[in-house]
C-alpha cells in the first residue's frame, strides 16, 4: 500500500491503495465515483472511458502509480450540472437503452470534440470504435455526437 | 385500499414543504401529492427495454396526466401489488397493457368525482386534461388539489378506458427517464450499490463443465492485503475482501484441484454428435401433416440444406453481481435480475426460509439478454452472505461471466424441401438438434399451415454445459437458418422470394394444413411494408435479401441491401417493418428494432463461444467478438399502424436479421451462407461491413 496524490475531477484526493490498483478501482471502490464502469478489465469494451489531461484512457488498465500530477476527468466531473454539449446531445437524441456504457462512450465522444470540433465520419468512427454498446445503440450515439458537434461551434 | 403513505409526506415535511398533507396512494401505481407531484411506480426490472418509461407512460395517458409533472419511481417486488414481475419473453407490455390503463383510469375518475362533489355538478359534465380536471365554465383544479378528497372516495370498479384515437402521450416519443442519471454518472446500477460495512467477494467456479471441486489450497490467499476470508461451498471458493482490485489480485494466488463428475465436452463432440443426431432414425415428432414420405418421393425437385450455430455468451455490459444481507430476521438482496421472484424463492429455498422473510430490491440491468431469468448469481450471494454473517456484493469478472453458463446454445438444423414439376413447395421437413436446447423448432411457425405435407422433428443432447433463454430464445438462429433456406426454395421454384412466402400465405389461409398460430394477414402486412419502403425487387444497383419472422407475439419483416463498391459487395442497409400492435413509445419501439438488428447482425457475424474439454476458450472481448460502431449498416425503422393492442417489441426485430443479411450477400456474390458466425466463413470473404452508418 502507499500513498497518492490525485487530481479527480478538480479536487486533490488522498488515497492509500496498492501500486498496481488500476483507476478504474480507485475511482470505484475508494472514492466512490460509480459512473465509470467495469466491463472487460482488459481495456476491450471503453465503459471504464476517463479523461487523463484531457485524452481518453481506459482507466481499467491505468495503473495508480502511473498518474502522477496528470490531471483526471470522469463523467461525474464533465460538466457541473450534467449539461456539457455531448451530454445535452445524448439526452435529446434519447440514446441509452440499459445505458451501462453509456458515461464510457460519453467520456469518448467529448474527448473526440475537445480537439476535433468538426469531425468527419471516418474521425467519428476512430474515436467511437473502442467502445462497444451491447444493447446497439450505435446510430443515436452517432446522431448524438454530431449534435453535440454543432452544440459546440 | 386506499392507504397513505407517511414515508414521502414525511420527507416532504422534513425538507420544509409547505403541503403538510400526505401524498396518497391511488393504487399500487400511482400516487398523487397535493403539490401536483405524480408519483407512477413501475414494477419490472428495466435491462434497457425502456419498461421503465413505457409502463408509466400507459398509466399517465389514462390519468391525463401532465408527464412533465410525473415522477417514476422503481418499485421494489412486491407479490402482492404486482403481477409478473419479470422481464422476459417480450411479455411485459401486452400482459399489463388493460391492468396499467385501468390504474390511471381509476385514479382519474375519482380526481373527476371529487371536483364534480366539490363543485356540486354531475361527474358526467367534467373533462380532464394534462393534470386538471376542468368544468364547463372552465375553472379548474389540479390533480393535486384534488388529491386528498379523491383518496377518500370509493374506488369504482368499471371505469371507462380511452379510444385509442384520443391517445395523446402513446405513440408519441418520450425520452427514457433515467437519461439525466445514466449521462451524468449516478449510481444505477446493481455494481454501482456499496453500503457502510459491506464486504466484496468474487467466486472461483469449476473452469470446466463436468468437473468438480476436489481441493482447496487458499493459504497464501489469506495473508494477502485486503483479504478478510477464503470459504469454500458446493463448487464454489469465494474470496472475500475489502475491495474488488485486492479480491482479483488474492484470486490468482489461489490454488484449486479439479476432478471429473460427468462428461467433458468439446466442440469437435458437438459437432460430430449432431450430425449422427440427424441421421438418427428416430426423433421425437413436433409436428405431422399428410404424407411427408410420398411428397418427396413424386417431387420435381428436392432441396435439402443444414445450418449451424455456435453457443452464445449473452455478455451484458454489467457483468453478474448482486448484493445480499442474510440476518436473523430475514435477507435482503438488491441488484439486478430479470426475475425477482424467482431470486427470492430460490434463497428462501436455499436458506430454509419463507419467502416473505426476503426482499428484493431492484437495480437498473445494465443488459440482461436472458442471463439474468436466472438465479444463480443472487442465491450464491446470499449463501455466501449466510456464511460469512455479513453484507456482501459479489462480483463476476467478464472471464467468470463468460465462462459461467447459461448460453445460448449450439443447435444444427436440417431443412428439406420438395416441389412438384411447377414449383409448387409439396413437401417439408426440418430435424433440430442441439445441446440442453429443449425443443429447437417452432414446429407452429410459418411454413406449418401452407405445405400439405410436412414433418418437424427434435432431438437433444444432453450436456453439462448450462444453456439458457438468450434474446429471441431459439428462433434467434432458426430464424435465420429457415428464411436462408426459404430463399433457396424460392429461387428452385423460380419465384420472387417475396412473393414466393405471400403465396404461401395465401394457401395457408384459403386452404390451411393443420393448426395455424400465426396471424396470416399481420404476416402479410409486415411482408408488403418492407417490400413498399425498401422498394423490393426495384433497385438494379442493390442486390436485396428478404426475411420476415413471427416470434413471441410480434411480426417483422426485414430487407438488406448489398451494394457492389470497388468491386466488393458492402452490407449498406437494413429496412425494417414491424407490427407490435399499438406503438407505446415511439423513440423506445425504434431503439427495440435499431438495436434488436444490431444485435442480431453482431452475433450473426461474429458470436462464438466454442468449448475445449469442457470449457470456453473466449473468455473476454478480446476474442469474444461484439459488434463495433464502424461495422453498422443504415437501418431504416417503420411500423404497422392497426391498433391492435400492444403485443410486445424486446426480441421480435431480432430473429430476422441474420437471413435478411445472408440473403442479400448471396443475391450480391452467389454464396450462400450455412454457419454463423459468418465472418469465420469462406463465402463471407471480401464482404465489408458498415460503410457510412
Amino acid at each position: 500500500m502507499a500513498t497518492y496524490s490525485i487530481h479527480v475531477n478538480g479536487e486533490t484526493k488522498k488515497v492509500d491503495v496498492a501500486a498496481d490498483t488500476p483507476l478504474l478501482w480507485v475511482l470505484r471502490d475508494t472514492l466512490g465515483l460509480v459512473g465509470t464502469k467495469y466491463g472487460c478489465g482488459i481495456a476491450q469494451c471503453g465503459a471504464c472511458t476517463v479523461h487523463l489531461n484531457g485524452t481518453a484512457v481506459r482507466s481499467c488498465a491505468l495503473p495508480i502509480s502511473a498518474i502522477g500530477t496528470s490531471k483526471i476527468t470522469t463523467i461525474e466531473g464533465l460538466s457541473k450540472e450534467g449539461d456539457h454539449p455531448v451530454q445535452q446531445a445524448w439526452q435529446e437524441v434519447d440514446v441509452p437503452q440499459c445505458g451501462y456504457c453509456q458515461a464510457g462512450q460519453i467520456m469518448s465522444a467529448a474527448a473526440l470534440l475537445s480537439k476535433t470540433p468538426n469531425p468527419s465520419e471516418e474521425q467519428i468512427a476512430t474515436a467511437m470504435n473502442g467502445n462497444i454498446c451491447r444493447c446497439g445503440t450505435y446510430h443515436r450515439i452517432k446522431e448524438a455526437v454530431v449534435l453535440a458537434s454543432t452544440k459546440m461551434k | 385500499m386506499l392507504s397513505f403513505n407517511l414515508s414521502d409526506s414525511l420527507a416532504a415535511i422534513v425538507k420544509g414543504n409547505k403541503s403538510l398533507a400526505a401524498t396518497v396512494d391511488f393504487n399500487s401505481y400511482l400516487s398523487i401529492s397535493p403539490d401536483d407531484v405524480i408519483t407512477i411506480f413501475s414494477p419490472n426490472p428495466e435491462l434497457g427495454q425502456n419498461i421503465k418509461t413505457s409502463f408509466p407512460m400507459i398509466v399517465a395517458e389514462e390519468l391525463d396526466a401532465d408527464w412533465k409533472k410525473v415522477k417514476v419511481v422503481q418499485a421494489a417486488l412486491d407479490v402482492k401489488k404486482y403481477d409478473r414481475q419479470l422481464t422476459g419473453g417480450s411479455g411485459a407490455v401486452p400482459h399489463s397493457w388493460e391492468r396499467l390503463r385501468k390504474a390511471g383510469a381509476t385514479a382519474r375518475q375519482m380526481l373527476v368525482d371529487a371536483a364534480a362533489k366539490r363543485w356540486n355538478v354531475a361527474a358526467s359534465t367534467l373533462s380532464t386534461n394534462n393534470g386538471f380536471v376542468i368544468h364547463t365554465n372552465g375553472t379548474k383544479l389540479s390533480y393535486g388539489e384534488l388529491a386528498t378528497e379523491a383518496g377518500s372516495l370509493p374506488v369504482p370498479t368499471d371505469v371507462k378506458l380511452k379510444n385509442p384515437k384520443d391517445f395523446k402521450l402513446i405513440g408519441t416519443a418520450v425520452a427514457n427517464v433515467d437519461n439525466k442519471e445514466m449521462i451524468t454518472g449516478k449510481p444505477l446500477y446493481g455494481l454501482d450499490f456499496y453500503r457502510e460495512g459491506m464486504l466484496h467477494a468474487m467466486i472461483q467456479r469449476p473452469a470446466s463443465f463436468g468437473m468438480k471441486l476436489k481441493s482447496v489450497d487458499a493459504t497464501a490467499v489469506k495473508s494477502m492485503p485486503g483479504i478478510v476470508d477464503v470459504v469454500t461451498f458446493k463448487n464454489n471458493v469465494a474470496i472475500v475482501g475489502k475491495s474488488t482490485w485486492e479480491i482479483m489480485k488474492a484470486r490468482k494466488a489461489l490454488k484449486v484441484a479439479y476432478e471429473k463428475d460427468g462428461n467433458i465436452e468439446s466442440t469437435s463432440d458437438h459437432d460430430r454428435i449432431f450430425k449422427e443426431l440427424l441421421d438418427k432414425p428416430e426423433a421425437t415428432v413436433r409436428r405431422k401433416d399428410g404424407d411427408v414420405e410420398a411428397a418427396f418421393k413424386n417431387a420435381a425437385t428436392v432441396i435439402k440444406r443444414e445450418y449451424q450455430c455456435p453457443f452464445l455468451s449473452h455478455a451484458p455490459m454489467e457483468p453478474m453481481n448482486f448484493f445480499a444481507h442474510v440476518k436473523a430476521d430475514g435477507v435482503e438482496l438488491v441488484g439486478p435480475t430479470q426475475t425477482p421472484d424467482r431470486a427470492r424463492n430460490a434463497t428462501a429455498t436455499l436458506l430454509g426460509i419463507a419467502p416473505e422473510k426476503v426482499t428484493v430490491e431492484l437495480t437498473r440491468l445494465g443488459g440482461g439478454f436472458g442471463r439474468r431469468l436466472q438465479a444463480d448469481y443472487v442465491v450464491e450471494a446470499a449463501e455466501l452472505s449466510k456464511l460469512i454473517n455479513a453484507p456482501v456484493k459479489v462480483t463476476w469478472s467478464r472471464e467468470d461471466d463468460m465462462m459461467g453458463g447459461s448460453y445460448r446454445p449450439a443447435v444444427r438444423y436440417r431443412f428439406e424441401a420438395a416441389l412438384d414439376s411447377k414449383g409448387i413447395l409439396i413437401g417439408y421437413k426440418l430435424r433440430g438438434v442441439g445441446v440442453n436446447a429443449g425443443n429447437s423448432t417452432r414446429e407452429d411457425n410459418f411454413p406449418s399451415g401452407a405445405v400439405e405435407n410436412l414433418l418437424i422433428e427434435s432431438i437433444n443432447h444432453q450436456s453439462p454445459i448450462t444453456t439458457g433463454a438468450w434474446r429471441a430464445p431459439i428462433t434467434n438462429f432458426l430464424a435465420f437458418a429457415e428464411q436462408a433456406f426459404l430463399d433457396e426454395v424460392a429461387l428452385a421454384a423460380k419465384k420472387d422470394p417475396v412473393q414466393f412466402r405471400l403465396e404461401l400465405l395465401d394457401k395457408a389461409k384459403q386452404s390451411p394444413t393443420g393448426a395455424i398460430k400465426y396471424d396470416i394477414d399481420r404476416t402479410k402486412a409486415v411482408i408488403n411494408l418492407v417490400a413498399e419502403k425498401a422498394g423490393w425487387g426495384k433497385k438494379k444497383n442493390l442486390a436485396q435479401g428478404f426475411s420476415v419472422y413471427f416470434s413471441h407475439r410480434s411480426y417483422v419483416a426485414q430487407v438488406a441491401e448489398v451494394e457492389m463498391i470497388n468491386g466488393n459487395p458492402v452490407l449498406k442497409k437494413i429496412y425494417a417493418a414491424s407490427d407490435c400492435g399499438i406503438v407505446v413509445n415511439l423513440s423506445g419501439a425504434r431503439q427495440q428494432v435499431m438495436g434488436g438488428i444490431v444485435d442480431g447482425l453482431g452475433h450473426a457475424l461474429y458470436g462464438q463461444l466454442t468449448f475445449k474439454e469442457g470449457a470456453s476458450e473466449q473468455r473476454n472481448f478480446n476474442n469474444y467478438r461484439l459488434i463495433r460502431y464502424n461495422e453498422v449498416p443504415q437501418v431504416e425503422v417503420h411500423f404497422v399502424d392497426n391498433g391492435i393492442d400492444p403485443t410486445g417489441l424486446g426480441e421480435p426485430a431480432l430473429p430476422p436479421t441474420g437471413g435478411a443479411v445472408a440473403n442479400a450477400i448471396f443475391k450480391a456474390t452467389g454464396k450462400r451462407l450455412y454457419n454463423q458466425p459468418f465472418t469465420l466463413q469462406e463465402e463471407m470473404k471480401g464482404v465489408k461491413l458498415g460503410q457510412k452508418m
